[in-house]
């Protein structure tokens, strides 16, 4: 069993969650996710880690609600436990490895944070200035509402850019209009990281090879085990077949096949769930992008 | 009866069985197997035992089922094997003990299988347990993998007194037993979770959602916190893909994924966990796995096919698992190979293109490889496509443990007479070692491991 220490709202639908794991907490880093299963019955639920403390032997997770399983889970309330909880899973962010940290401060990072991307981007950029490395983030949502870790993000971060899709707080566009501005004030930047929307990181990815700029992207696909073992997550990067679970789930975001990642995302959707998806893509997945709809 | 044809087997009704997921077999009473029981010669040299595995004493134990002496039957097998309740069920008998039985030679060989089945279930249903009385020696081992390898392996140094840890990265024990196999050819309450009963029975503790290689290594185990030894016993989980257009389209499974959510997940109760229930699917590929998925994706309403490069003689399959498919409706389209699966615009399958095969000349191992006819492709449709095209071991363990070799194939190397891998105190065993193989192999290996294990600590 493992408990839960701490719940918090964020946002609306967004919560977050700090759980105890000691095993998970010892080992893991930033890039890596676990899986969740609330109980016996229950699904496996891949989710992020977002912050970790190995002295009190906690994951952070947030959860947005979405489906059957992830509003199960927003049920639980500190006190309660989830019957499992594995991890880590996946392979750190290649960004916050020790051993590559001469190299890494050696770059201009930009991260571009999605919606609830801002959770697994939050961790990434606490490591990178906990080792000297400070980054620019720009982290949109949809509407005002729907921001959270703000301030936790300007206490880490070089700079930080908030946009909304309606201009209800921060610079009013999307997250890509955000870094063409930049880019075009004279900022440099050597390396992009991008995590949210599947969408929102495809259309990311677009302009950043316009600007030349390397970039990374989390890829979220459907997963059972996590450990390689089903290939429900497979994904097509560089041609070649590689498992999310096992081999990312970071990749160099100019070689994933964005449009495949995408229509595999509704294989357990039915006719009328699959409208449903098409909905939800556009209202809580679509924080700074903006380009829903654009793409169909 | 004459003793040339064995007792027959109660079974459910084909068109029944095939619309639950209940056990197909119902096993002999004791009547039904203590005749059966009758009909062995108790052989000198008795050829059975030679074409088993682990040599389990096949004329003794049955000596004792035909004197309804049951519970020493159970005693005798249980010197050999660790699952006699899982192997009666799974093993592919027609090519171990039943295919030397001399028996078979004019008729049908005695139904082995089914006897240890029998006695397995039997001993289970009235209480009896493995026990251990050995003094605790304080040595603690580390067993990665709760499969049938493993739980072999942990029970046996149980039983010697070692302090014994299973480490399973799934959250239920029993690796392909409870992920793969299905609950209607061996079920997971009844049988698979009275084994690892057995093995906790034993003072085996059991540690679940822990991935070796990612939750904590191989070396941080024996350098933190404290083991000795570790066996690995992490199978072979990795799916194989065909590598053919079309295969990353919605629609198509690993038999892998297709079994573990209904197996695993319980999609087929309805649970949190979905399953795609097609309509038409097409199965690839002739092993147990093959089977499994085809008569799992026919108990959730669809028609299906297997498609099979090679020819019926061919099936890697046991020949009982063949047998009950057909019977269920399955339809064979053997000595046939896909070259591409179809898609709509929305990137769902809507069919599969098939080429025709013909057996050529015995290659050197043999076997006669399959060569594409010219020309004889065909289009049928389905909607759902399983790949079953084999697995290979996940190279999580060996990728992040220090000084141990694996084999060109991903395999780890290990002694066949003791399991020990190239890295000391380390030590391996069942498809991580063979690649994809038997239950019974598996479990062999896990025993002769706790051997070398044994001995290791006695010459330390
Ligand atoms: C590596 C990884 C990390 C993730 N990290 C987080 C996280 O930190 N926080 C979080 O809230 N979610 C995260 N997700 C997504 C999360 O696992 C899904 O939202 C969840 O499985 C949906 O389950 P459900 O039953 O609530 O919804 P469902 O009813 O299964 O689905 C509802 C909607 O969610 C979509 N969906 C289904 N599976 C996924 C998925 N894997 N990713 C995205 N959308 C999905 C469906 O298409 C549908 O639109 C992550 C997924 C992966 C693979
Ligand atoms: C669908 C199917 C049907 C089959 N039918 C038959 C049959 O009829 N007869 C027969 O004899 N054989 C059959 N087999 C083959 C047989 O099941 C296997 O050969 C056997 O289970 C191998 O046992 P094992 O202990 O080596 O590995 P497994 O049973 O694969 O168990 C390995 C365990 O290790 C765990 N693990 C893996 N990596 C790690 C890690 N890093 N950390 C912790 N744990 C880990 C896995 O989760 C798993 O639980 C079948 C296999 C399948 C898939
Ligand atoms: S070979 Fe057949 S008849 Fe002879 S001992 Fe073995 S089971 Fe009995
Ligand atoms: S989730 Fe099963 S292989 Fe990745």
């Amino acid at each position: 069993m493992y408990p839960i220490l701490r719940k918090e709202v964020l946002a609306d639908k967004i919560i977050l969650m700090d759980v105890k794991a000691p095993r998970v907490s010892h080992s893991c880093l930033p890039g890596q996710f676990i899986i969740a299963k609330i109980d016996e019955d229950g699904e496996r639920i891949p989710l992020t880690i977002c912050d970790y403390d190995r002295e009190k032997e906690t994951v952070t997770i947030v959860v947005q609600t979405i489906g059957a399983s992830t509003e199960r889970m927003a049920l639980l309330e500190e006190g309660d436990s989830f019957e499992d909880f594995v991890g880590p899973l996946g392979q750190p962010s290649e960004l916050c490895m020790e051993e590559n940290l001469e190299e890494t401060k050696k770059l201009n990072i930009v991260f571009i944070a999605g919606g609830l991307g801002t959770a697994p981007v939050y961790p990434q950029v606490k490591w990178l200035h906990e080792h000297g490395v400070d980054a620019t983030v720009i982290m949109g949502s949809r509407t005002k509402d729907l921001l959270f870790y703000i301030d936790e993000m300007k206490a880490v971060a070089k700079e930080v850019y908030v946009t909304t899709d309606d201009g209800t707080y921060g610079f009013h566009g999307m997250g890509t209009n955000q870094l063409q501005a930049l880019v075009d004030e004279g900022k440099h930047y050597d390396r992009c990281v991008a995590i949210g929307p599947m969408i929102m990181m495809k259309f990311v990815c677009k302009l950043t090879k316009e600007l030349e700029i390397p970039t990374i992207v989390s890829m979220n696909p459907i997963m059972v085990d996590g450990t390689g073992m089903c290939g429900a997550c497979r994904l097509i990067v560089d041609n070649q077949v590689k498992f999310a679970c096992v081999d990312g789930p970071e990749f160099d975001g100019h070689l994933v096949d964005f449009d495949l990642a995408m229509a595999r995302m509704a294989q357990y959707k039915t006719e009328e769930g699959r409208k449903k998806l098409e909905l939800e893509e556009g209202d809580t997945h679509h924080g700074g992008c903006g380009h829903c709809g654009g793409d169909k | 009866m004459d003793g040339f044809v064995r007792v027959p087997i109660s079974e459910q009704e084909p068109k029944v069985r095939a619309t639950n997921f209940e056990e197909v077999c119902l096993g002999y009473t004791e009547e039904e197997a203590v005749k059966e029981a009758e009909r062995c010669l108790n052989c000198k040299n008795p050829r059975c035992v030679g074409g088993c595995p682990v040599s389990i004493n096949i004329p003794a134990f049955i000596q004792e089922v035909k004197n309804r002496n049951f519970e020493k039957a159970y005693e005798i097998i249980s010197e050999s094997s660790a699952l006699p309740a899982v192997c009666g069920r799974v093993c592919p008998q027609e090519n171990q003990c039943e295919g030397q039985c001399v028996r078979g030679i004019k008729g049908d060989a005695v139904a082995i299988g089914k006897l240890e089945r029998f006695v397995a279930d039997w001993a289970r249903e009235h209480g009896i347990k493995p026990h251990s009385d050995a003094p605790k020696n304080g040595h603690k081992v580390a067993v990665i993998g709760s499969g049938p390898a493993g739980l072999a392996c942990a029970g046996d140094l149980a039983r010697l007194g070692y302090d014994v840890t299973i480490f399973e990265a799934l959250h239920k024990t029993g690796g392909v037993l409870v992920y793969g196999i299905p609950e209607f050819r061996l079920p997971k309450d009844k049988v698979v979770a009275a084994e690892v009963e057995n093995v906790k029975n034993l003072g085996v503790k059991i540690e679940t959602n822990v991935i070796i290689g990612k939750s904590i290594t191989i070396d941080e185990l024996m350098e933190e916190e404290g083991f000795e030894a570790v066996f690995i016993g992490s199978g072979a989980g990795l799916p194989r893909f065909m590598g053919i257009p079309g295969e990353q389209a919605l629609g198509v499974f690993s038999a892998n994924e297709y079994l573990t959510r209904n197996n695993l997940m319980k999609a087929f109760k309805d649970l949190d966990t979905p399953i795609s229930r097609g309509k038409k699917v097409v199965v690839v590929g002739g092993g147990n796995v093959a089977m499994d998925a085809a008569r799992t994706a026919l108990r959730l309403g669809a028609e299906v096919h297997i498609v099979y490069r090679r020819g019926e003689e061919e099936l890697p399959a046991r020949a009982e698992e063949v047998h009950h498919a057909k019977e269920e409706g399955v339809i064979f389209d053997l000595l046939q190979n896909p070259v591409e699966i179809l898609t709509d615009d929305k990137n769902q399958v809507t069919g599969i293109r098939i080429i025709k095969m013909e057996l050529g000349e015995p290659d050197a191992s043999g076997r006669r490889s399959p060569i594409e006819i010219p020309g004889s492709e065909y289009d049928m449709d389905c909607d759902t496509v399983i790949m079953s095209l084999g697995t290979s071991p996940n190279p999580l363990i060996s990728s992040t443990t220090v000084g141990m070799e694996v084999n060109r194939r991903g395999c780890i190397v290990a002694q066949e007479e003791t399991g020990a891998t190239t890295k000391n105190a380390v030590y391996a065993g069942g498809d991580a070692v063979t690649g994809a193989a038997t239950v019974i192999l598996a479990m062999g290996a896990g025993k002769t491991a706790a051997k070398g294990i044994d001995e290791y600590f006695k010459n330390h």
